[in-house]
C-alpha cells in the first residue's frame, strides 16, 4: 500500500493541487487578482522551462522566445474567435459556441504547432551557425514576427486583437467551471512532463551531447541537425502554448507585449534558475512571478529594483539558483517519490 | 559477449578504401593523392611530423570534411555527401587527439548516447514511452554496462569522466567508439599524454581489442614504439604527401622519413 | 530619379552613421571579451542625455554661444559616457568574470544593466520627452535637386573620421595590438605581461565614448530624447555589428551603413511600418548565406 502510494504520490499530489486550486477558484475563495497571478505563474513556468531546453540543455543562446509566444497567442486567439464567437471582422461563429469547451485545448495546441513551425525560422540557421550569431538570428526572428503581425491589418495590426473573453464565456455557459485555471494548470504540468521525459531519454540526451561537445556528438552517431530542429521546434511550440494561454487569460493581445523585453524576462528566469535544470527553471519562474507582483506598487522603480536584485544574485550565485542540478540532487529524499532525471 | 567474435578472416572486401584523395583548404593542400586499402583484419598506422595532415585524413574518413578530389569507400559504400553520423552508421568509429568525452554526463550515459543512431524510437515515443522505448533503453543500458564491464570500467558507471584519471578517460573514449560496433576503428594519438606504464597497457589494450572484436584498426601515433609494436603496415606522410609505406623496419630506415623528421642536414 | 537616389543615399549614410558608431562599441567589447554588451544601446541613450544636460547647462546657465557649447559638449559627453561604460564593467562585469561565471551570465547581467539605465532614467527624469537644444544653426543646401544640411554632413563626416581613428588605434598602436592579442588568446596575453584589465577598460572607454558621441549627434539631428530610445537602436546596431562580422571594426561600420541603407530604402519604397520587417529579413538572409558576417572569420573547430 505504502509502495503504491509512493509510486503514485506525485500524480496524487498534482491531482489534489489542481483540484484544490480549481475548487477555490470556483468558490471564488481566491481573489481574481491572485488567480491571475497563479495563472501567469503557470505561463511563466512553461516559458522558462521551454527556453531552458534550448539555452540550458542545448547550450544555445536564443533571445527571441517571446516571438514564438506571439505566434501561438495570435493563432489560438484568432482561431478561437473565428470559430466560436461573433466578431466584427470574422462575422458569425463558424461552429456552435457550445463546442468551445471541447475545442479549447485543441486550439491552444494548434497555436503551439504554429509556433513550432515558426521555430524553423531559428532552427534552420542553427544547422550552420551557433553561439552569438544564432543569438542575433533569434533576436531578428523576434522582431520579424512582431513586425509581421503589426502589419497584418486583418487581425488588428499594432492595435491588437481581442474577443477571447467571449470564447471563455461560451465555455462557462456550457459548464460553469474556472476553465482558464484548469487549462493553465494542465498545460503547465503537461510541459514539465514532456520536457522531463524528453530530457531523460537517451534520445533527448543527444541534446546535451550537442551542448557538451558537438563534434563528438556528430561522430558518435547523433544526427545533430535533426536533434536541433526537434529541440528548437519543441521549445518554440511550448512557447506558443504559453502564448495561447496568455492571450486567453488577458483576453487581449497586441504585438507590443511580445517584444524583446518579454524575451528578456524569460531569459532572466532561465539563467536565474540555472542552466539545464528543469526544477531550477520552475522555481525561478515561480519566484520571478511573485517578485514582479510584490514590487508592482513601486511602478517604474520595479524595473530598476528587479534587475538590481538579479545582478546582486548573480554576483553571489553566478551559476543561478540550482546550477545544473535538479531538486533531487539537493534533497535526495525526493528521489523516492520522483525520478527527476 | 556482445560483439560477435568472428575471427574468420574474410579476405574479401576491404573495410576502407581510399583512392586518390586530395583535400585542399584554400591554397593549402592538406592531403594529396592519398591511397589506402584496409582489410577487415588490418592493424595499420599513419605517422608523420606535426601538421602533416594525419588528423585531416581521419576527418575525411569520418565524414567531417568532404574530400576535394578522390573517393572514400567504407565496406564498399562511397561516403561522398554523407554527414558524419551516416558515416558512423556505415561502420566507422573514432577517438580524438584531445579527449572529447561528454563531461557533464556519467560514464554510462556517454556510452548510451553513443547509441543514438541505433535507437528504435524517435521523439514521440520518447515522450509517450511505448514498449519500444523501454525495450530499446533496456537493451542499450544492458549492452553499455556489459561493455564497461569487459573493459573494467564498471565501477565508474555513475562517475563523471572528468573525475577519472587521464588514462581511463582515454580508455573510456576508445570504449565509447567501440560501442558503435564499428568495422573500422580510427585511433587518433591514443597514447598522447600517457606515461610509459600507461603506454604499455594501451598497447596491450589495442592488441586485445583487435584480437577480440571483429574490427580493423587504423592508428595515428607519435610514439614510435607503439607503432613498431602494433602495426603491420605503416604509412608516412609529410605535407600531405605519402613519403613511405611498409613495415615498421622499412619505414624506420627510409631516408625520406628520416629527413622529414630530422631535417635534411642530419642526413 | 538620380536625384532621389543621391538624396536617399545621403539619408542612408546619415542614418547608418548612428548604427555604425554604436555597433563599434559592441564590436570592440565583443572582440576583446567575447561579451555581448547588451547595455551598450542604453549607454548611447545615457550619452544623449548627458549631451542634453551639458548643452542646456552651457547654453542657458553659462550663456555661451552655440559653437562654444558644441565644442565643450563633445568632450564632456564623451568623457562622462565613458565613465558610465567603465563603471558597468567595473561594478557588474568584472567581478563575474573573476568568479569564472558562465559567459552567458555576464550577458544577462549586461541586459539587466541596460534595464537599470533605461528605467532608472525614466524613474528619475520622468516620462516627458526632452527637447534637445539647437547647438548649431541648421542650413539647408540644395545642389541640383538634392538637399542636405550641414548637420547631416557633419554626422557622416564624424562617423567616417571615428572609423579611421579607431582603425588606427586598433591596427597601429600598442594598445590596439594588445586588444587584438586578447581576442586571439585570453590566457597567453597576461603571461606576456600585458595588463589585461587595463586593456579591457580602455576598450570600454573607447566604445562608450563613441556611443556618447553618437548620442550627441543623434540628439542634434532628432532633437527629442526619451529613455527607451537606446533600446531599439542598440539591438539594431548589434545586429549590424554581427552582419558586418562581430569583432571587426570595418565590419561594424559596413554593417551599420548597410542597415541604414536598407532601412531608408525600405521606407522610400514601402510604408514605413514595413521597415523593421524587411530590414530584419534582409539581415537574416545575409546571415544565413554568410553566417559569420561580412568580415567575420569562421572559427574552425580543431578536431
Amino acid at each position: 500500500m505504502l509502495a503504491l502510494f509512493r509510486r503514485y504520490s506525485v500524480q496524487l499530489f498534482l491531482v489534489t493541487l489542481g483540484g484544490v486550486i480549481t475548487y477555490l477558484a470556483y468558490q471564488e475563495a481566491i481573489g481574481l487578482y491572485y488567480l491571475s497571478v497563479l495563472m501567469f505563474m503557470g505561463v511563466n513556468i512553461i516559458l522558462s522551462t521551454s527556453l531552458n531546453l534550448v539555452n540550458g540543455n542545448m547550450g544555445e543562446f536564443s533571445c527571441g522566445h517571446a516571438g514564438f509566444m506571439c505566434v501561438g497567442a495570435y493563432v489560438s486567439s484568432v482561431l478561437g474567435v473565428l470559430l466560436f464567437s461573433k466578431d466584427k471582422i470574422f462575422g458569425a461563429p463558424l461552429l456552435d459556441p457550445s463546442l468551445a469547451i471541447y475545442f479549447f485545448p485543441l486550439i491552444i495546441i494548434i497555436g503551439g504547432i504554429a509556433a513550432a513551425v515558426a521555430g524553423l525560422l531559428v532552427a534552420l540557421p542553427s544547422f550552420k551557425t551557433r553561439g552569438d550569431y544564432l543569438a542575433i538570428i533569434t533576436i531578428a526572428a523576434n522582431y520579424i514576427i512582431i513586425s509581421f503581425i503589426e502589419n497584418l491589418g486583418v487581425i488588428g495590426g499594432s492595435r491588437g486583437f481581442m474577443g477571447m473573453k467571449k470564447v471563455l464565456n461560451a465555455m462557462r455557459d456550457s459548464v460553469d467551471l474556472p476553465w482558464m485555471v484548469i487549462w493553465v494548470f494542465i498545460f503547465t504540468i503537461f510541459t514539465i512532463w514532456i520536457l522531463r521525459r524528453y530530457n531523460s531519454s537517451t534520445f533527448g540526451k543527444g541534446v546535451s551531447a550537442i551542448c557538451q561537445d558537438e563534434v563528438a556528438a556528430e561522430i558518435m552517431s547523433v544526427n545533430t541537425n535533426k536533434m536541433k530542429a526537434i529541440t528548437f521546434m519543441l521549445s518554440s511550440g511550448l512557447a506558443g502554448v504559453a502564448g495561447g494561454l496568455f492571450a486567453y487569460i488577458i483576453g487581449y493581445v497586441n504585438p507590443g507585449s511580445f517584444n524583446i523585453l518579454k524575451s528578456t524576462e524569460v531569459l532572466v528566469m532561465v539563467y536565474l534558475g540555472g542552466m539545464a535544470s528543469l526544477s531550477g527553471a520552475v522555481i525561478s519562474a515561480i519566484f520571478f512571478t511573485i517578485l514582479l507582483e510584490i514590487l508592482r506598487p513601486l511602478q517604474i522603480f520595479k524595473w530598476v529594483i528587479i534587475p538590481l536584485i538579479l545582478i546582486i544574485v548573480m554576483q553571489f550565485r553566478p551559476e543561478g539558483i540550482m546550477g545544473n542540478r535538479e531538486l533531487s540532487d539537493v534533497f535526495p529524499w525526493m528521489k523516492r517519490f520522483y525520478k527527476f532525471k | 559477449m556482445i560483439m560477435q567474435m568472428q575471427n574468420t578472416t574474410k579476405e574479401s572486401a576491404p573495410v576502407l578504401e581510399i583512392s586518390d584523395m586530395t583535400q585542399r583548404f584554400g591554397g593549402l593542400t592538406a592531403i594529396a593523392d592519398f591511397n589506402v586499402s584496409l582489410g577487415p583484419d588490418a592493424m595499420a598506422g599513419l605517422i608523420g611530423p606535426n601538421g602533416a595532415g594525419k588528423t585531416t585524413a581521419f576527418n575525411l574518413v569520418s565524414g567531417f570534411y568532404q574530400p576535394t578530389e578522390g573517393e572514400i569507400r567504407i565496406c564498399g559504400k562511397p561516403t561522398a555527401g554523407l554527414k558524419p553520423h551516416k558515416v558512423t552508421a556505415l561502420g566507422v568509429a573514432r577517438t580524438f587527439q584531445n579527449i572529447r568525452l561528454w563531461n557533464q554526463m556519467t560514464v554510462l550515459d556517454n556510452i548510451r548516447v553513443a547509441q543514438h543512431g541505433k535507437l528504435d524510437y524517435g521523439f514521440f515515443k520518447s515522450i509517450l514511452r511505448t514498449s519500444d522505448y523501454f525495450e530499446c533503453e533496456e537493451r542499450i543500458e544492458k549492452e553499455a554496462r556489459e561493455l564497461l564491464k569487459i573493459f573494467e570500467l564498471d565501477k565508474y558507471v555513475d562517475e563523471y569522466p572528468t573525475n577519472l584519471p587521464y588514462g581511463l578517460q582515454r580508455k573510456l573514449e576508445i570504449v565509447r567508439a567501440l560501442s558503435e560496433k564499428p568495422k573500422l576503428l580510427l585511433l587518433d594519438e591514443p597514447a598522447a599524454g600517457l606515461n610509459s606504464a600507461d603506454i604499455q597497457e594501451l598497447i596491450r589494450l589495442i592488441r586485445w581489442i583487435h584480437d577480440t572484436f571483429d574490427v580493423s584498426i587504423w592508428l595515428i601515433e607519435h610514439h614510435m614504439d607503439v607503432m613498431m609494436e602494433l602495426c603491420d603496415d605503416i604509412k608516412v606522410i609529410d605535407f600531405g604527401q605519402t613519403i613511405a609505406e611498409g613495415t615498421a623496419d622499412h619505414v624506420r630506415n627510409h631516408p625520406a622519413v628520416i629527413s622529414a623528421y630530422l631535417g635534411d642536414d642530419n642526413l | 530619379m538620380l536625384e532621389s537616389i543621391i538624396q536617399n543615399l545621403i539619408n542612408a549614410l546619415q542614418w547608418g552613421s548612428f548604427y555604425a558608431l554604436i555597433a563599434l562599441g559592441y564590436t570592440m567589447v565583443y572582440g576583446v571579451l567575447t561579451l555581448i554588451n547588451f547595455a551598450h544601446g542604453d549607454v548611447f541613450m545615457v550619452g544623449a542625455y548627458i549631451a542634453f544636460f551639458a548643452a542646456t547647462f552651457i547654453l542657458s546657465t553659462l550663456g555661451l554661444p552655440g559653437w562654444v557649447a558644441l565644442a565643450l559638449t563633445i568632450p564632456i559627453t564623451m568623457i562622462l559616457t565613458s565613465i558610465v561604460g567603465v563603471s558597468l564593467e567595473r561594478i557588474a562585469y568584472r567581478p563575474l568574470r573573476r568568479k569564472g561565471a558562465h559567459r552567458l551570465y555576464v550577458v544577462i547581467t549586461a541586459l539587466m544593466c541596460g534595464l537599470i539605465l533605461e528605467n532608472g532614467n525614466l524613474a528619475i527624469f520622468g516620462a516627458s520627452r526632452k527637447a534637445f537644444p539647437e547647438l548649431i544653426s541648421v542650413h539647408v543646401y540644395t545642389i541640383g535637386g538634392v538637399s542636405f544640411t550641414n548637420l547631416k554632413i557633419a554626422v557622416i563626416g564624424t562617423a567616417i573620421l571615428s572609423f579611421f581613428i579607431l582603425q588606427w588605434i586598433v591596427t597601429r598602436t600598442k594598445v590596439g595590438m594588445a586588444m587584438r592579442a586578447i581576442s586571439y588568446d585570453k590566457f597567453a596575453v597576461p603571461l606576456m605581461g600585458i595588463p589585461i584589465d587595463n586593456i579591457i577598460v580602455i576598450t570600454f572607454i573607447l566604445g562608450s565614448a563613441f556611443a556618447g558621441l553618437a548620442g550627441l549627434l543623434f540628439g542634434m539631428s532628432y532633437p527629442i530624447l526619451e529613455p527607451y530610445m537606446g533600446a531599439l537602436i542598440g539591438w539594431k546596431a548589434f545586429i549590424a555589428a554581427v552582419v558586418g562580422g562581430i569583432g571587426d571594426i570595418r565590419g561594424a561600420f559596413l554593417g551599420g551603413f548597410l542597415l541604414g541603407a536598407v532601412e531608408i530604402l525600405v521606407v522610400a519604397v514601402f510604408p514605413s511600418t514595413y521597415r523593421d520587417l524587411i530590414a530584419f529579413t534582409v539581415l537574416l538572409v545575409i546571415l544565413s548565406v554568410k553566417p559569420t558576417g561580412l568580415f567575420g572569420i569562421a572559427k574552425t573547430t580543431k578536431i
